[in-house]
C-alpha cells in the first residue's frame, strides 16, 4: 500500500478545508517519502501532526497519538522533521522514537520551564553546552548571534579547511519568545497580533494564514473587498522584503545598493498611507481587516509602484552577475527537504503557494523560475517577483470590490489549516478552537526547511561568499524560532 | 541633485534632558562629537532590526551625524537593543554590556525592549532589556518609525556636547 493510501483509509477528524486522517501507530511507521512529501511538522498535547502532500499534489493532513510520550519518528525517511521533531520534544515533551537529532533545539535550557506546552511543565534544567556536529582537524569559526550590525539572532558555526568552509551549521531559537503558549486561551483576534509577530518581514502572509486557518476553523469567509486588499498587502509586502534582502546582499554595489533601499522606504510609506502601518502589522485579522485602505491609500501605492515599475530594469542590469555559481542548492538537498518558495523556484522547481493549492484573490499562473540553485538566481529572481508583484497590486487597486472589510466571529469550535505564500516561500498556519478561543496552534514557516537547505548550499563555499550566500536565503530568524 | 537623504529630526526633547544629568564634561571631552553603536539583537521580530537597517541607507543616512555601526563592542559607545529579552539571548546581552567601556549608553528600542511588549509574562522572555542591563533611553513604537529612532539617537549626541547638531559638511 503506498503511502498516501495508507493515510487515506485512516479515520477522519473534522478540520477545514481539508480533514485530518488519524493513522494509527503501526501505520504511521510505514509512512516513506516514494509518494508523498512532508511540508511541516509539529504537535498539541496529544498527538503529532504531518502535513503531506501526494505525488499528484494532494494535500494530506495526517496526525498520530501520542502514547505514553512518545510516537514514531519519521525523521529517518524524511528530512524535513528533523528540525521540527526537535522542536516538540523540546516544546512538549513527545519523544521521537527513531529520530535521527536527538539534540535539543528551541530550548538552550535556559527558560523559567521545560515542556512549556505540556500539560505538566518540567522543572527549568540550566544552560548546557550545545553539541555541534563535529569535524575533527579542522578549524572552528563561531559567528553570531551578536554582529554589532542589525540582525536577527543566529549562530553559524563553520569548520574551515584552509579558505573553505568544509561544512556551516546553523543554531537557532535565540528569539524564541514563547510564541504559541501566548496564543492559547485567547480569542483569534486578540492572537493575531502574535502571528503578526511572528517574522516582520513576513508579517502580512503569517497574518493572512493565520486569519484564513481561523476562518475555516468557523466555516466562514471574509468580505470579498478584505480578500482583495489582504492581496494588495501581500504583494506590497513581498515587494518590500524582496528589496530589503536585495539591500542586505548588495552591500558590495553600493550604488544598486542605494536605489533599492530607496524604492524599499517608499514602498513602506505607501503602507504606512495606505494601511496606517509602514509594515502593516495588525492590519489583517480573522474575519477581514482591521480597517479599510486610507483615502489616499491606492494613489501613493500605484505611484510608488509605477516609479518601482520604471526603475526595474537598470536595477535588473545594475545587479549584473552577483553570486554566480556560489551558494548553489544541491538537488538531493532540495528534493529532500521538499522544494518551497523563492528558493526552489530559483532552482527551477515551480511551486508557489498562490498556486497550488492556491487561494483568493490570486488569479491562475504559471510561478516563474530560473535555473541555477545559485544565490545569483536566488537574487535576480526576487526583481522578477517584484515586476509581477507590482501587476497585481495595480490591477487590483483597479478593481476593488465595494462593502465591508470584516464580519463578526462566532464563538464556535473548530479545527482548520490554511497556508499563504510569504516572500520566503508558504506558510501554513494551522489551529484548533474551544468555544471562539483558540486551544492549539502552530504556525510553519518555510524557514524549517530552508535553513538545511542553506547548510547544504554553504557546505564546500568559499569563506568570503558565506555572508553572500546567507543573505540571498534570508532565511527567517524569529519566524522559526517561534 | 538634491540628495535624498531626509532633513534631519529634532532630538527627542525628554531623552536630551535625562542624557544631559547623566553625562559629565569629561565624557563630552572624550566623545567629541560621534557615537559608535553596537546592535544586539535581544529577541525581536525582525521589525526594529529591519528599521535599524534602514537608518544605515541613503534615505536616513546614520554616518552623516556621527553614527556608526561597530562590529565590537570594545569599541561601542552606545549598546541599541531590539526585542523583548528573551531567555535565550540574556547572556549574549550581558557579556555585550560588559565588555564595552565606560562611559556607555544602552537605547532599548522598541516596545519589546521597553517592556516585553505583547510577549510580557512568557517564560521564555524577562520583559524589557531594562532587566539585565541600565537603559538610557526608550524609543518606543511597535516597530518605531527610523525617523523616531534617529530622533532618540541625536538627543544622545545633544546631550553629549554643547554645539547644536548639524550634519556634517557634504563635498559637492
Amino acid at each position: 500500500m503506498s503511502s498516501a493510501d495508507i493515510i487515506r483509509s485512516a479515520p477522519v477528524a473534522a478540520c477545514r478545508p481539508w480533514p485530518r486522517y488519524m493513522v494509527p501507530t503501526d501505520q504511521w511507521l510505514m509512512l516513506a517519502p516514494e509518494d508523498v512529501s512532508l511540508h511541516a511538522f509539529w504537535a498539541d498535547t496529544a498527538a503529532v501532526y504531518a502535513l503531506f502532500t501526494s505525488g499528484a499534489g494532494q494535500i494530506l493532513l495526517a496526525s498520530t497519538a501520542v502514547r505514553d510520550g512518545d510516537y514514531p519518528a519519521l525523521s529517518p525517511r524524511f528530512a524535513s522533521a528533523i528540525l521540527p521533531e526537535r522542536m516538540v520534544q523540546d516544546l512538549w515533551g513527545h519523544r521521537a522514537m527513531g529520530g535521527v537529532d536527538p539534540r535539543p533545539w528551541l530550548d538552550h535550557g535556559r527558560w523559567s520551564v521545560t515542556h512549556p506546552l505540556a500539560p505538566r511543565h518540567g522543572p527549568a534544567t540550566g544552560a548546557t553546552e550545545y553539541a555541534f556536529r563535529a569535524i575533527e582537524d579542522l578549524m572552528q569559526i563561531p559567528v553570531g548571534p551578536v554582529l554589532g550590525h542589525p540582525a536577527e539572532p543566529v549562530h553559524f558555526r563553520i569548520h574551515a579547511a584552509g579558505e573553505v568552509a568544509a561544512s556551516v551549521e546553523a543554531r537557532l531559537g535565540y528569539a524564541h519568545k514563547g510564541t504559541l503558549l501566548l496564543m492559547r486561551g485567547k480569542s483569534p483576534r486578540t492572537a493575531a497580533r502574535f502571528a503578526a509577530r511572528l517574522s516582520a518581514d513576513a508579517t502580512v502572509a503569517h497574518s493572512v494564514a493565520f486569519a484564513r486557518a481561523a476562518e475555516a476553523a468557523m466555516d466562514i469567509e471574509p468580505p470579498p473587498r478584505a480578500v482583495m486588499l489582504r492581496g494588495v498587502m501581500a504583494e506590497a509586502e513581498r515587494i518590500a522584503t524582496h528589496l530589503g534582502d536585495l539591500v542586505a546582499a548588495c552591500g558590495e554595489l553600493p550604488h544598486l545598493c542605494g536605489r533599492l533601499g530607496w524604492h524599499r522606504e517608499q514602498v513602506l510609506r505607501s503602507a504606512q498611507v495606505a494601511f496606517g502601518h509602514r509594515m502593516m502589522m495588525d492590519c489583517v485579522v480573522p474575519g477581514g481587516l482591521a480597517g479599510d485602505i486610507l483615502p489616499e491609500g491606492a494613489t501613493a501605492l500605484r505611484m510608488v509602484a509605477d516609479g518601482l515599475a520604471a526603475e526595474l530594469p537598470n536595477l535588473v542590469q545594475g545587479l549584473g552577475t552577483l553570486g554566480a555559481g556560489i551558494g548553489i542548492v544541491p538537488p538531493a538537498s532540495l528534493e529532500a527537504l521538499v522544494p518551497v518558495g523563492l528558493v526552489a523556484r530559483a532552482a527551477g522547481c515551480s511551486v508557489d503557494a498562490r498556486q497550488n493549492p492556491g487561494y483568493p484573490p490570486y488569479p491562475a499562473a504559471t510561478p516563474p523560475t530560473l535555473p541555477g540553485a545559485d544565490a545569483a538566481a536566488r537574487l535576480r529572481l526576487r526583481l522578477h517577483e517584484i515586476t509581477i508583484s507590482l501587476d497585481l497590486l495595480r490591477d487590483w487597486l483597479g478593481s476593488l470590490p465595494t462593502g465591508p472589510v470584516s464580519q463578526t466571529l462566532p464563538n464556535t469550535g473548530g479545527e482548520g489549516i490554511a497556508v499563504a505564500e510569504s516572500p520566503r516561500g508558504a506558510v501554513w498556519h494551522w489551529l484548533r478552537l474551544d468555544g471562539g478561543l483558540i486551544a492549539s496552534a502552530f504556525a510553519a514557516d518555510p524557514s524549517w526547511r530552508l535553513w538545511p537547505m542553506q547548510e547544504a548550499a554553504s557546505a564546500g563555499a568559499l569563506l568570503a561568499d558565506l555572508t553572500l550566500i546567507d543573505r540571498s536565503f534570508a532565511c527567517a530568524r524569529s519566524g522559526v524560532d517561534l | 541633485m538634491k540628495p535624498v537623504a531626509e532633513t534631519m529630526p529634532d532630538p527627542a526633547a525628554e531623552g536630551v534632558a535625562a542624557l544631559s544629568a547623566r553625562l559629565d564634561a569629561a565624557a563630552q571631552t572624550r566623545l567629541g562629537r560621534s557615537l559608535a553603536l553596537f546592535h544586539v539583537p535581544t529577541g525581536g521580530c525582525g521589525g526594529c532590526e529591519r528599521e535599524l537597517v534602514a537608518l544605515e541607507g541613503v534615505v536616513y543616512d546614520l554616518e552623516r551625524f556621527g553614527l556608526r555601526f561597530v562590529t565590537s563592542p570594545r569599541r561601542a559607545d552606545v549598546l541599541l537593543a531590539t526585542g523583548p529579552l528573551t531567555a535565550n539571548l540574556q547572556e549574549a546581552l550581558a557579556q555585550s554590556y560588559a565588555a564595552m567601556a565606560e562611559p556607555k549608553w544602552v537605547v532599548a528600542i522598541g516596545d519589546c525592549a521597553v517592556d516585553g511588549g505583547v510577549f510580557k509574562g512568557s517564560y521564555a522572555v524577562h520583559g524589557g532589556v531594562g532587566v539585565a542591563v541600565p537603559v538610557d533611553l526608550l524609543v518606543r513604537g511597535c516597530p518605531p518609525p527610523p525617523m523616531e529612532i534617529l530622533s532618540g539617537l541625536l538627543s544622545l549626541l545633544a546631550a553629549n556636547g554643547p554645539r547644536q547638531v548639524r550634519p556634517r559638511r557634504r563635498l559637492e
